[in-house]
C-alpha cells in the first residue's frame, strides 16, 4: 500500500473511532443507552397505568394484534413514566413520537425504557413492526397535562 | 491477469443464463410491486388494480424477490462466470445445474406460496407469526442450491493454487469466494432458524418456538446478507470499473485487503438490528455496534481507492486541478454503457454509507429504528450500488452469452442516472418521514394517509406524497430497462456466443503475494471465533432470559392458530376490554360470515 493510501485508512479509522467514543460516552456519562435484558418482573396479564408518587408512573403495557393496552394515558408534565413493555401474541413496535422511546415487543421477552415529558401535550404511540392485517390501525396516546 | 483461452461449455451458458432471465422476469414482479407500495402508502390505491391483493403481500413479494430471489441468483451466475475466466478452469456442469434447479424449485414454491396468500410474513418472517410449510421449505432450496454452487468453484480453485505456486489469486476470484464465504457462514445462522425452530413448530411438532431466539438468528444472517448483496459489485467496481473509466485501479493490494476485511467483520454486526429488542444486554449490543464501525472501515477504504483510480482515469483523459478529472470521465460515452451503472450506484453509496452509519450508532438508533428511515437508508444500498451493479453485469453478460448487441444501446446508458435522481426523490422521502415518526411496513395509505381516517397524519402527507413521484421515476427508467434487456434477447445473433470480462490493471501492485493476504484460512479462523465470542452472549442472553414460548400465529387473527398447518380460519375471541379491537374482530367476523 503507498503513502496516501495507508493515511487515508487511518484517517477512516481515527474518524470510526471518534464516532465510537461518542456513543460510549452518550451512554456511560450521559446515561442515554438502549433496552437492556431485564428479568425481574414478572409478566404481567394485562396493561394498567400504576402511580406509584404524584410524579412517578408505572406503564405496564401490552401490545397486542392490533392494540396498545392501555390505547391511552395521562400523566401530568416533568413525571417520570416507567415503561414495561410486553406482547400479548407477535412481534410489535413501540415508539413515542418525538423521543428516544423505540422498542420491540416480542413475545416472551419485557421490554424496559424510562421517559420523562416536560411539554405537555398529545404524544403519539406508533406500532412500527409489521403485525399482520390490521397493523396500520395500531396506535395508542400518551397526553400529557399540566402540571 | 491469467491466460484466458477456455471459454464456458454450451451447457453452462445455457445454465448462466437461465439464472439471470428467469429473476429477471421475477424483477419484473418486484418492481411492479415496489412502485404499488408507494402508491399504496400515499393512499392513492387500497386494493392492486392488477394483480389485486393488499399492501402487505405485495411488501412479501418486493423484499422475497428482489432481495433475496435476484441477488442471490445473479451472484450465483457471475461468480461461475468470473471463478471459471480468472482461474481458466472449467466447472462441474453437473453440481453448477444441480444447484441451479434447486433454486429454481426454491423459488417457485416460495413465489406460489406468496401468490396464494400463504405467506403474509414480509421478508423477515418473524415467528410467531407462520407462513406455509413450503415458503420456508423454498428459501432453504435457494439456500442449499446457492451453497452446492460454492462448492464447485472450491476443487478447480484448489488445483489452481497447486499449479501456480507463489501467483495471486486474481483479485475478482477473492471477491467472489469471499462473497460466498460470508454467505455460507451467514446463512448457517438462517438455515438453523428455519430447520431447527420454524419447521417443527409449523408441523406442530413442537408448540412453541422461542421468538427472540428465532429473530436473533435471523439477523445474525441478515446483516451479513447486505454484505453478500454488495461484494459482488465490489468486485465490479474493483477489477472492472477503472478500466471502464480509462485507467487503473490504484491499489490491488487495498482491494485484497478490504475483501478480506469483509470475511471477519461481516457477521459479528448482526445485533445491531436489535438495538431495541428485549431480552439481550446493552453490553453485548455495544460490542456488535463496535464490530460494525470496523466493518464501515473497508467501505471508507473503497471510497479512498476508487476516488483515486477514478481520478488517475479522469487526470489521463485530460482533467487536470484539483478536481478538473471530475468532468473528464465517460458518462455519457454510450460504448461504455456500464460506466453509468458503476458511477450512479456509487454516488449513490455516499448517503447508502453515511445512513447507515447512523443507524449503526447505538443509541441514536432510537430516533430512526424501524422507522420509514430505514426503507429510504436501504434503498440507496441494496437498490442503489447494489441493483444497478447487477442489472448492468446481466445485461451485459447475456449479451456475452447469447453473442448479441445491446438495444436501445443511448436508453440503456440514461437508465441509472434517471433512476438514481427517482431514488434520492423516494428516500429523502422516506427518511424525512422517518425522522417525523412515521413507520416503515406499514399500510399508511388506510390510516396515517387517509383524510378521513381519526388517525390522519397532515404533516406525512407530503413525505409520502414525494415518495410517489420518486417511486415512479424509479418505475418509468426500469420500464425501460426491462424493454432493452428482452429486446436484446428477442433480436438476431450477432456475433459468436463468447463470455468475456474486461479486467482492469492496477497503479500500486506488489508482483508476489504478500503473505497475510494469500490465504484464506487465517482469516475465516478470526471470523469463526469471533463470531463465537460475540454471538454467545446474546444467544445465552436470549434463550436464558425469557419467560414463554408462542404458538402459531396468522396475519389476519388474533388468536393463535389450533390446529398446525397454513388453512386453519380461527375466529377470533369476540370479547376484549379494548373497544376498538373488539370492532376489528367484529369486522373480521363478519366478512368470515359473508
Amino acid at each position: 500500500m503507498d503513502k496516501s493510501e495507508a493515511l487515508a485508512l487511518g484517517l477512516s479509522a481515527v474518524l470510526l473511532l471518534v464516532f465510537f467514543v461518542a456513543i460510549v460516552f452518550a451512554s456511560a456519562a450521559r446515561g442515554i443507552d438502549v433496552p437492556t435484558c431485564i428479568t425481574d418482573p414478572d409478566p404481567f396479564e394485562r396493561g394498567q397505568l400504576i402511580e406509584h408518587a404524584e410524579d412517578r408512573y408505572e406503564l405496564q403495557m401490552v401490545a397486542q394484534m392490533w392494540s396498545f393496552q392501555p390505547r391511552r394515558i395521562e400523566i401530568p408534565a416533568g413525571s417520570q413514566l416507567e415503561i414495561y413493555l410486553r406482547s400479548g401474541d407477535i412481534m410489535h413496535g413501540f415508539k413515542v413520537e418525538g423521543t428516544n422511546v423505540n422498542m420491540m415487543a416480542a413475545p416472551g421477552a419485557i421490554n424496559y425504557m424510562s421517559l420523562t415529558l416536560h411539554e405537555p401535550g398529545t404524544y403519539a404511540l406508533v406500532c412500527h413492526e409489521y403485525c399482520g392485517v390490521g397493523h396500520h390501525n395500531m396506535r395508542g396516546e400518551i397526553v400529557v397535562t399540566e402540571s | 491477469m491469467n491466460l484466458d483461452t477456455l471459454d464456458l461449455s454450451k451447457s453452462m451458458r445455457r445454465l448462466l443464463l437461465l439464472l439471470l432471465i428467469l429473476p429477471m422476469g421475477l424483477l419484473v414482479m418486484g418492481v411492479y410491486g415496489g412502485l404499488m407500495q408507494a402508491l399504496f402508502r400515499a393512499g392513492i390505491i387500497t386494493s392492486d388494480p392488477f394483480v389485486g391483493g393488499e399492501y402487505y403481500r405485495g411488501l412479501t413479494l418486493h423484499g422475497v424477490i428482489n432481495a433475496l430471489v435476484f441477488t442471490t441468483f445473479f451472484s450465483v451466475a457471475f461468480g461461475h462466470a468470473v471463478i471459471s475466466k480468472t482461474l481458466n478452469k472449467a466447472l462441474n456442469a453437473k453440481a453448477a445445474w444441480t444447484s441451479g434447479i434447486l433454486m429454481i424449485v426454491g423459488t417457485v414454491m416460495a413465489a406460489l406460496t406468496i401468490f396464494a396468500g400463504q405467506a403474509d410474513v414480509l421478508y423477515t418472517f418473524y415467528p410467531p407469526l407462520q407462513a406455509n410449510f413450503f415458503f420456508y421449505l423454498g428459501l432453504v432450496l435457494v439456500v442449499v442450491g446457492s451453497w452446492i454452487a460454492f462448492f464447485t468453484w472450491i476443487p478447480p480453485y484448489l488445483e489452481w493454487r497447486r499449479e501456480n505456486p507463489g501467483t495471486k489469486t486474481p483479485l475478482a476470484a477473492v471477491g467472489i469466494f469471499v462473497t460466498f464465504i460470508v454467505w455460507f457462514i451467514a446463512s448457517i445462522a438462517v438455515a438453523v432458524e428455519i430447520i431447527a425452530l420454524i419447521m417443527p413448530w409449523v408441523l406442530g411438532w413442537v408448540d412453541g418456538i422461542n421468538a427472540m431466539l428465532a429473530r436473533t438468528l435471523f439477523w445474525m444472517f441478515g446483516h451479513p446478507l447486505v454484505y453478500f448483496w454488495l461484494l459482488p459489485v465490489y468486485v465490479m467496481y474493483y477489477t472492472m470499473l477503472p478500466r471502464l473509466a480509462g485507467g487503473k485501479l490504484y491499489s490491488d493490494t487495498a482491494g485484497r485487503l478490504v475483501f478480506f476485511m469483509f470475511i471477519v467483520f461481516s457477521i459479528p454486526v448482526g445485533t445491531h438490528h436489535q438495538y431495541m429488542d428485549p431480552g439481550i444486554s446493552a453490553e453485548w449490543k455495544l460490542i456488535q455496534g463496535f464490530f460494525t464501525f470496523m466493518v464501515a472501515l473497508p467501505s471508507l477504504i473503497t471510497a479512498f481507492t476508487l476516488a483515486a483510480s477514478l481520478e488517475y482515469a479522469g487526470r489521463k483523459r485530460g482533467g487536470t486541478g484539483l478536481f478538473g478529472w471530475v468532468t473528464k470521465l465517460p458518462y455519457f460515452d454510450s460504448s461504455r454503457w456500464l460506466f453509468a451503472y458503476f458511477i450512479s450506484g456509487l454516488v449513490l453509496f455516499i448517503f447508502g454509507g453515511i445512513s447507515g452509519i447512523i443507524n449503526a450508532s447505538y443509541q441514536m438508533n432510537a430516533i430512526v429504528h424501524n422507522t420509514a428511515w430505514l426503507p429510504g437508508h436501504f434503498h440507496m444500498t441494496v437498490a442503489g450500488p447494489v441493483i444497478l451493479g447487477m442489472l448492468g453485469m446481466s445485461l451485459y453478460m447475456v449479451a456475452k452469452l447469447t453473442g448479441k448487441k445491446i438495444r436501445l444501446r443511448k436508453m440503456v446508458m440514461a437508465v441509472p442516472y434517471v433512476y438514481s435522481v427517482g431514488l434520492l426523490m423516494m428516500s429523502w422521502g422516506l427518511m424525512r418521514g422517518g425522522l417525523q415518526g412515521m413507520p416503515r411496513r406499514t399500510n399508511t395509505g388506510l390510516t396515517y394517509s387517509n383524510p378521513d381516517s381519526a388517525l390522519y397524519r397532515a404533516d406525512w402527507q407530503l413525505f409520502t406524497d414525494v415518495v410517489v413521484v420518486g417511486a415512479s421515476i424509479m418505475f418509468l427508467a426500469m420500464v425501460v430497462y426491462f424493454a432493452a434487456f428482452f429486446l436484446t434477447l428477442v433480436y438476431r445473433q450477432a456475433e459468436e456466443p463468447a463470455m468475456s470480462f474486461q479486467w482492469t490493471d492496477s497503479v500500486h501492485e506488489s508482483p508476489t503475494p504478500v503473505r497475510w493476504l494469500h490465504n484464506f484460512r487465517p482469516w475465516v479462523i478470526t471470523a469463526v471465533v469471533l463470531i463465537v465470542l460475540t454471538y454467545a452472549p446474546v444467544i445465552y442472553d436470549v434463550t436464558t432470559s425469557g419467560y414463554d414460548t408462542s404458538p402459531r400465529y396468522g396475519p389476519d387473527s388474533p388468536a393463535p392458530r389450533v390446529n398446525p398447518g397454513p388453512q386453519s380460519e380461527d375466529i377470533p375471541p369476540p370479547s376484549t376490554s379494548d373497544p376498538e379491537a373488539g370492532d376489528e374482530r367484529a369486522e373480521r367476523l363478519d366478512l368470515l360470515i359473508e
